[in-house]
């Protein structure tokens, strides 16, 4: 990989099922391309993914930036969305608010959060009741970047 | 076992064409909750899922699925089929149950 900076953002469209998940599906393309190590890109598409998705399920859509470098993928996910109320109860596994006909569809296992906070290496959530969230991810993609932090 | 093979031993219908049938399956994972098979499925899984919005195949391209089961004979979404073909993600249909076909795939996987 170069020493340059890929920033790329995205719109992420509100509940739009067809097209969700093509922001997180790019980035992993695009690391793939890059060369990154595959236990990364993993890291990197699952937790993208499971923001964006919340995004497009509990907050209207939003907007994703990324920023690519040599040692790291940085991604900030943003929306104007209702906010989350009790962020530490939100992180448990199982807890959700995703109404019936979401969970027939099969999202709202309440994993979401608690599948971000698994595989990102670092995960700061920013929310506000009425105002919105904002998730980063960061995911090291190269190992001593871990060590050092 | 590559898809090809594996559709044709089980039997089933490929209902992605030509796409995606040359990819290697290695297991073989069931779950109908999206999150949970994010984290839990392993590259190289087949997934048997009654789901059949066009979720499932972002679900499939974002842990390296090379191939999604339908079971029981349910319809499949015309949209669902042509993204996954555009993904090279085969998508096979038959009329068994997820057990049934989890039992036959342990003999050949
Ligand atoms: N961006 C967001 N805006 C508002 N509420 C959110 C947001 N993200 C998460 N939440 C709240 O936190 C809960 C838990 O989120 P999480 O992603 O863990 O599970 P889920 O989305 O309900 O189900 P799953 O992700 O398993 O499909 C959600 O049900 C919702 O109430
Ligand atoms: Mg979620």
């Amino acid at each position: 990989m170069s020493d340059g900076i890929i920033r790329k953002s995205f719109v992420i469209p509100a509940n739009d099922f067809t097209i969700a998940g093509e922001a997180s599906s790019s980035v992993k393309k695009m690391l793939i391309q890059l060369g990154a190590d595959p236990q990364k890109v993993k890291k990197t598409a699952i937790s993208m993914y499971e923001a964006e998705l919340n995004a497009v399920i509990h907050a209207n859509g939003g907007v994703a930036e990324v920023e690519i470098d040599r040692h790291k993928v940085f991604i900030r996910i943003k929306d104007e969305g209702p906010g989350i109320p009790d962020l530490e109860l939100a992180m448990q596994e199982g807890y959700t608010t995703a109404p019936d006909s979401i969970r027939e569809m099969g999202f709202g296992a309440g994993m979401g959060l608690p599948n971000m906070k698994r595989y990102a290496d670092k995960l700061e959530i920013t929310t506000e009741v009425g105002k919105g969230t904002v998730v980063e991810i960061t995911v090291f993609l190269t190992d001593n970047e871990k060590e050092d932090h | 076992m590559k898809v090809r093979e594996f559709a044709g031993q089980l039997n089933m219908e490929i209902l992605t064409g030509e796409n995606g049938l040359e990819k290697e399956i290695k297991g073989m994972y069931i779950c109908d909750l999206l999150s949970w098979v994010m984290s839990h499925a392993t590259k190289g899984d087949v997934w048997i899922t009654v789901h059949t919005h066009v979720n499932i195949v972002a679900v499939a391209v974002m842990v390296d699925i090379p191939c999604i089961i339908i079971p029981e004979g349910i319809e499949v979404e015309e949209a669902t089929i042509k993204k996954a073909s555009e993904e090279d993600i085969a998508i096979l249909r038959t009329s068994k149950t997820a057990y049934q076909i989890a039992c036959e795939a342990g003999k050949l996987l």
